[in-house]
């Protein structure tokens, strides 16, 4: 590879540079999406989750919606946006419930604390496991990761009026007179 | 350069044969280490100055690199920055004075550096790298790197590996390949390399090397802040979105506008007093919201010094350099005592830069694309069962999976190539059979 050093440089340069005039300029695919795409198309989701793309050729923007069958969450469905970074998989997407839900990791805004998303995030993972880590949520609230204090109070110190809050707020009822939005499937 | 070389009152004139003295010692003869193709000689010293480099940043690596250059005798080096001077870069970015502020930092940095070493020419570019075509990164012999952005590391990276023209290199010719030297420094922490695209591990396959930016737990945010930088980024995460301050530009935040600093500043310091926590400043919450990396001068200079003194060997082969042989990276610590480990980090098969160059794929332009996507199938070097394609542009052409994304792409399959497909362009082909690998195929009409 040294003679790219060599003196004869000079007229390689100019064979070079009649090369690139005459080539075609293309686009090039980006790590970024070449990684999303492989995500996206690897997924293999339960049949509680679905993917929903408004645009097809916009793989960084789509949203989850899952729905638990079992647990305490049990008939809901949940949605949630999903934006992905140029700096993917070096930064984890970014992750939103759409909806006002009473859950003690996930705040009045949609905000989601979820290891994974954040401080144990690592571009090895992939969509599938935030996917996973997500429902995984529904299945075993954590009360000691509060993002929704209230609610988590409600689970550590009263688990059966918790399971109550739960049915009442996703049937768009209020708990302690803050209101929720309605996410039964039926 | 010992201070006895150079000749009072006539710094910076290039004319003083002096200045060059100690450096043209090592390119007009050999030593033990010089490599068997160099030739010491006055074309040697001509050449140097011949060579096209181009330094990406003009920072606080940057200043360093340009300066570096220029006095190792480079002549012909452009500059590219998008940014401009802020007055807190002036402390480390010694080729900006206060009245540099506001413009910019490409340009201040080509016409200091020119005016300094007399017979240099800096060409700046004040603009993004992305704005430059391949036309342009062509004319370059190698390239510097002297960023902050992992985004911007993985652009030119992927740029410059999809340059590389391989029936080129196979007779001989590589001038399609462009070394990349890329320094990089947080702290009393820096590293520099050396990637020769597609021939050695590059930056996509090293993208493991860089720290993931230290992160706290939401809940820790939401619910037992500690430390300041807690406060801020709670107010930065949570309160902000929570009452949307600024309803004029759709509550977006811009790092750069004072207003919204001040009002994330104010909440996170009231957050503060809330929990007793002291020590919230205007300039924290600046340093918090915007990432910023601490600067050590004394290490941008070690960093950048490597890069050039490296970018020299490469030019020259006066000596062994950091990627032509077994080693391609060299980290640098000076954060408990001093270490520094030079080391060969291997490329990775499955890089999806560096490991699949696009390949070349003649095909009928009348196919469909579902008959396109069958021939896959049937390719010995691929042999893909369920391809999903989309185009170099993102444009999903077919998604096996999942569902939603299968159901919108399935009518492209009835449709002719040709009117997909540009001639000569590139389509990504990913296969869940292939769990690590992707395939890139630059798609040719009969």
């Amino acid at each position: 590879m040294l003679k790219i050093w060599s003196m004869k440089q000079k007229q390689q340069q100019a064979a070079n540079a009649d090369a690139a005039a005459t080539g075609i300029k293309k686009k090039k695919v980006t790590a970024a999406q070449l990684r999303v795409q492989k995500d996206v198309s690897e997924l293999s989701l339960p049949s509680t989750m679905k993917t929903e793309f408004p645009d097809e050729d916009d793989l960084l923007n789509f949203t989850l919606t899952i729905e638990p069958d079992e647990g305490m969450y049990k008939g809901g469905r949940f949605h949630f946006k999903f934006e992905i970074s140029q700096d993917f998989p070096h930064q984890a997407p970014k992750v939103k419930c759409t909806q006002k839900i009473y859950h003690p990791n996930i705040d009045l805004e949609g905000n989601v604390c979820l290891n994974i998303l954040r401080e144990d995030w690592k571009p090895v993972l992939n969509l599938q496991s935030v996917m996973i880590g997500l429902q995984f949520l529904f299945l075993e609230p954590n009360a000691s990761d509060p993002l929704n204090k209230d609610a988590a109070e409600d689970l550590r110190s009263n688990r059966e009026g918790f399971k109550r809050n739960v049915r009442s707020a996703m049937g768009g009822g209020a708990v302690k007179s803050q209101s929720f939005d309605r996410v039964l499937k039926s | 350069m010992s201070p006895s070389a150079v000749v009072p009152g006539e710094l910076g004139s290039g004319a003083a044969p002096s200045r060059w003295s100690f450096r043209d010692k090592i390119l007009l003869s050999t030593g033990p280490f010089t490599h068997e193709m160099f030739e010491p000689s006055e074309e040697a010293v001509a050449a140097l100055g011949e060579m096209q480099i181009l330094v990406i940043g003009a920072g606080g690596l940057g200043c360093e690199i340009l300066k570096n250059l220029a006095l190792s005798g480079f002549k012909k080096i452009h500059v590219i920055d998008m940014d401009t001077i802020d007055v807190s870069n002036l402390n480390r970015q010694f080729l900006f004075r206060h009245s540099d502020v506001g413009k910019s930092k490409a340009e201040v940095a080509a016409k200091f550096v020119e005016k300094r070493v007399k017979g240099v020419s800096i060409t700046p570019h004040n603009c993004r790298i992305q704005d430059k075509d391949e036309d342009f990164y062509l004319q370059f012999n190698s390239i510097i790197c002297g960023l902050d952005s992992i985004e911007a590391r993985r652009w030119i990276n992927a740029t410059l590996v999809n340059m590389v023209d391989e029936e080129q290199l196979q007779e001989g010719i590589s001038d399609s390949l462009k070394p990349l030297i890329d320094g990089g420094t947080e702290g009393f922490k820096g590293q520099s390399r050396v990637i020769l695209p597609t021939m050695t591990s590059c930056i996509e396959c090293q993208l493991d090397m860089h720290a993931p930016r230290a992160a706290v737990p939401l809940c820790t945010l939401a619910t037992i802040p500690r430390q300041p930088e807690h406060c801020i980024e709670w107010a930065h995460i949570i309160a902000w979105d929570q009452e949307k301050p600024f309803p004029d530009v759709d509550n977006k935040l811009d790092n750069d506008d004072p207003e919204h600093i001040t009002w994330l500043y104010q909440k996170a310091l009231a957050r503060a007093q809330e929990f007793n926590i002291s020590g919230v400043t205007y300039s924290m919450t600046q340093g918090v919201v915007k990432n910023i990396i601490p600067a050590i001068a004394s290490t941008n200079a070690i960093i950048a010094a490597s890069c050039c003194n490296e970018a020299f060997k490469l030019a020259t082969t006066s000596n062994p350099s950091l990627g032509d042989g077994e080693n391609n990276y060299m980290m640098y610590s000076g954060n408990e005592g001093i270490y520094t480990y030079t080391f060969k980090h291997e490329q990775k098969e499955d890089c999806p830069v560096c490991g699949q160059k696009a390949k070349d794929l003649t095909v009928d332009p009348e196919w469909t694309l579902q008959e396109f996507i069958e021939s896959l199938a049937g390719r010995a070097d691929a042999q893909l069962k369920k391809p999903s394609v989309r185009t170099a542009e993102g444009k999903s052409l077919y998604m096996q999976s999942p569902e939603s994304l299968e159901l919108k792409t399935r009518p492209n399959l009835e449709k002719k190539l040709r009117d997909l497909v540009e001639n000569g362009h590139e389509l990504a082909v990913t296969d869940p059979a292939f769990a690590t690998v992707s395939f890139r195929f630059a798609i040719h009409y009969r």
